[in-house]
């Protein structure tokens, strides 16, 4: 093998430079610091990680925990282009595998590989959030590295992929993500292919309510506003942002941080995807009022690093907002002074899970923490945080200028405002659709979406984490009520539709793969169970079933439902024991095989 | 003064304000079962065998790490509680060598854990490494229960000397860029060996004893390292 050059002496003075610009934030930077470096070396080498060390003040066994622990960060040679191919189930749906293998034979490597002459790296990703526009491919290329993620790849596209070209305005690569719905509250200004600039937004009202909030409401009332008019949290949970920011409010401690929860990653969702890459000033106007409400002097947006133009937007959109005078010292004049600080993922769907989020900031590995205590109270540095979804602080400016009573209407009584939903798979127009919270599955896929393509089999609700609807469920009212009383889930609104063409053995190995693969190891259940379920999986999908299988797949779900740490470890089996549920027969031993006696769960 | 008073089993319960599930119970006597937790340890509630029913909540909750509070409720052994820490057990025993974790054996025996409930598991088995002259590592054994991590960093010593490899089940403890313990940060004060609950981590002159040195070749043995090292 050819020793890529970056491995013999590594030129030190920009990585110096990096330091010197860094040295004041200590392990915070340790993230960003890692990711420059990479872009500049191609790996992290042990002389750059030691420095990096040093230059930091962190202990090196802690700087190569943190490597390791990133899925995009290498501290071995990866090739000079890396192509990451997603093959979760909607673009598995559009060819996934072929373009995977494809791309393997394009540059001569096994999966997973480098080619010999160190200029191509091959592997599979976790799901990119292009999910309407697959099969999606990211590619890191040249020297500072830059991120590119791709829309509508077929194996034909593979050379200019390799080449990082071609993934401008108006090409085939182009995500003009397809937005619709029966509502446009924060989406008007969405898919259009290109970024709202900060003039476009406010000519259409953009920065009014930042302006009210400021001039004619104290905190507690912005607080009283979110409250009265129920705001849901929109990432999955559906907690309600007002007990956050009430709480965070109220404890003691300075500072206080507002967090932007960017990290999106759950397979089958784009929305906040779109939403940062179309309308970046609303969620930033979203934000600010929720550090003022709570009393925050910084705030942090947490993108997923396999999002690099919603972050080139975001950047783009808060330089604008930082010269109009919306953030900074005394906003608009006001008593309020607000830092932004952007922060780039590194590979790990665990960090969306908040408080796994908030030690990935700290510069550490992303392990969700013991809560108790919240982070309204210890989070951030281990001071007062509030931390929210993208999509719920791109609903909070409509909720300042409208008040809370018109926001109550566009939703059912418990589930207030507009929802996102995120529609891809066997669909006519694969998309995302702002609708008012009530409206019925069916209305989202047969009219909205344009109906299935072939005939329904199955919906896979809530992304990865979410559990399966069948045709017979289809009038169920997409509320957060109505779904868990149906034994569903909304989740983050991921709506994956999959016809009778499709095999769920398949997709359910898929979903098994990617928690095996994002589970951070923590806690047993999820570091043991999210294995032994994905080698059962693979049991399922290839036909060799062994005796007691399906119960072993419901001991191990329901053990990870249980008694997990946290989000993921409780939901990685929810998708498998709904189609248990639904689809015994899947699970028979031999095709066609005796449907085998199912456990009651106690 | 007692400030809290719950139930546990049915039994009446008091104890100060502050503690945890697993120190109610065990001032009552009823014993929980735990495998990562060390009363030397910050308790990070990782291995979850000793989650319990606590009425009203939705999850099992971890009894290591659980505050009592006035008025719980809470059920030590019931069907659910079993069946995850009999799982648990059995998923452990299908990925680590557990051969000289005599403890967890016991537990695997109480809860009728099948050790090989999980036919064509994969196995951690990486090699043991023996890079020292104080203790080797058998990861092979290792449980993720992180005391040696913790102990080498705030938990006690402050050497930094350990951290993880990869993610998930892929997980191992680690050092820097793979570096011998020499290398390290490691300063061999051994508290990792002693909070080791598998024999993961174990005194060098122990496991050659074990592999049949006699203690005359383990004298030569060292002798001559030690003469290389001064050399």
């Amino acid at each position: 093998m050819q020793i890529p050059l970056e491995d013999a002496a590594p030129e030190t003075t920009p990585l110096r430079q990096l330091l010197a610009n860094y040295a004041a934030s200590g392990r915070s930077a340790l993230l960003p610091v890692l990711l420059e470096a990479q872009a500049l070396y191609g790996y992290i080498t042990e002389p750059v990680a030691a420095e990096i060390g040093r230059g930091l003040g962190v202990p090196l066994a802690d700087v190569h925990g943190v490597i390791e622990f990133y899925a995009l960060l290498y501290r071995r040679p990866v090739g000079r282009t890396v192509v990451r191919v997603c093959t979760d189930p909607s673009c598995a749906l559009r060819g996934a595998d072929a373009v995977l293998e494809a791309a393997c034979r394009y540059a001569g490597v096994e999966l997973g590989g480098m080619s010999a002459d160190g200029e191509y790296s091959v592997e599979r990703s976790p799901c990119l959030g292009q999910c309407n526009a697959g099969v999606s491919v990211n590619v890191t290329h040249g020297r500072p590295a830059q991120s590119i993620t791709y829309a509508h790849v077929a194996p034909d596209a593979l050379d200019d992929v390799f080449a990082a070209r071609g993934r401008t305005t108006g090409s085939r690569y182009w995500t003009y993500d397809y937005v619709g719905g029966d509502l446009c509250i924060v989406t008007p200004l969405c898919g259009r292919g290109q970024r709202t600039n900060l003039v476009e937004y406010q000519a259409v009202g953009g920065m009014q309510a930042l302006h009210k909030a400021l001039t004619e409401m104290t905190p507690a009332d912005v607080i009283a506003e979110i409250k009265a008019c129920t705001l849901l949290g929109r990432g999955g949970a559906a907690f309600p942002a007002w007990l956050k920011w009430d709480a965070a409010a109220a404890a003691p401690g300075w500072p206080k941080y507002f967090v932007v929860n960017a990290d999106e990653s759950e397979p089958g969702t784009f929305k906040d995807r779109i939403l940062l890459e179309g309308d970046p000033c609303r969620i930033i106007e979203g934000a600010l009022i929720g550090a003022y409400a709570i009393g925050a002097t910084k705030i942090y947006f947490y993108v997923r690093g396999e999002y690099p133009l919603a972050i080139e937007r975001l950047h783009a959109a808060l330089a604008e907002c930082r010269a109009a005078g919306y953030w900074g010292e005394n906003v608009l004049g006001s008593a309020f002074s607000v830092e932004v600080e952007v922060r780039s993922g590194a590979g790990a769907y665990i960090c969306g899970e908040e408080t796994a989020l908030l030690e990935s900031i700290e510069g550490k590995r992303g392990f969700p923490r013991v809560k108790p205590p919240f982070p309204v109270t210890n989070g951030l540095f281990g001071k007062p945080t509030a931390i929210n979804n993208v999509e719920t602080l791109a609903k909070v400016p409509y909720i300042v200028v409208h008040g809370p009573a018109a926001f109550r209407e566009l939703g059912t009584e418990s589930s207030t405002g507009p929802k996102l939903m995120c529609v891809s798979g066997d669909v006519v127009r694969p998309g995302l659709y702002e609708v008012h919270f009530g409206v019925t599955l069916r209305t989202v896929l047969e009219q909205l979406a344009g109906g299935v393509t072939g005939d329904l089999q199955a919906v896979l609700l809530g992304g990865a984490a979410g559990s399966f609807a069948v045709p017979a469920q289809l009038d169920v009212k997409l509320t957060i009520e109505d779904l868990r009383a149906a034994g569903l889930t909304l989740g983050s609104g991921a709506i994956m539709v999959f016809n009778t063409t499709r095999d769920l053995r398949d997709i359910l190995l898929r979903l098994g793969r990617f928690f095996a693969h994002e589970s951070c190891g923590k806690c047993y259940p999820c570091q043991l169970g999210t294995q032994r379920q994905l080698e059962l999986l693979e049991r399922v999908a290839h036909a060799g079933l062994l005796g007691g299988d399906v119960e072993r797949l419901q001991d191990v779900g329901w053990t990870m439902t249980d008694a997990s740490l946290c989000g993921l470890g409780q939901t990685a089996a929810s998708a498998v024991l709904s189609a248990i549920h639904h689809w015994p027969a899947l699970f028979a031993a031999a095709p066609g095989g005796a449907t085998p006696d199912l456990k009651k769960d106690v | 003064m007692p400030a809290i008073h719950l139930t546990i089993d049915g039994a009446a319960v008091s104890v100060e304000a502050g503690a945890t599930l697993l120190q109610a119970a065990t001032s009552a006597g009823i014993a929980i079962p735990t495998i990562c937790y060390h009363e030397a340890c910050t308790a990070n509630g990782l291995c979850r065998l000793c989650v319990v029913e606590v009425k009203g909540a939705r999850l099992l909750q971890p009894a290591c790490i659980a505050a009592a509070a006035d008025g719980m409720e809470v059920t030590t052994r019931s069907a659910r509680v079993e069946r995850a820490r009999r799982t648990i057990l059995e998923m452990l025993a299908a990925s680590v060598d557990l051969s000289q974790a005599p403890a967890i054996q016991l537990q695997m025996a109480g809860y009728a854990a099948q050790p090989d409930r999980f036919p064509g598991a994969e196995e951690r088995r990486p090699p043991l490494i023996d890079d020292n002259p104080m203790y080797i590592r058998d990861y092979a054994k290792c449980i993720l229960c992180w005391r040696c991590v913790q102990v080498c960093a705030e938990d006690a010593q402050y050497t930094f000397a350990l951290s993880f490899d990869g993610r998930g089940f892929e997980s191992q403890i680690g050092t820097f860029f793979d570096k011998a313990m020499p290398e390290s940060t490691c300063v061999f004060c051994g508290q990792c060996v002693g909070v080791c609950p598998t024999n993961a981590l174990k005194p060098r002159r122990e496991w050659l004893l074990e592999e049949g040195k006699t203690p005359d070749e383990i004298m030569q043995l060292t002798r001559s390292e030690r003469r290389r090292r001064r050399r």
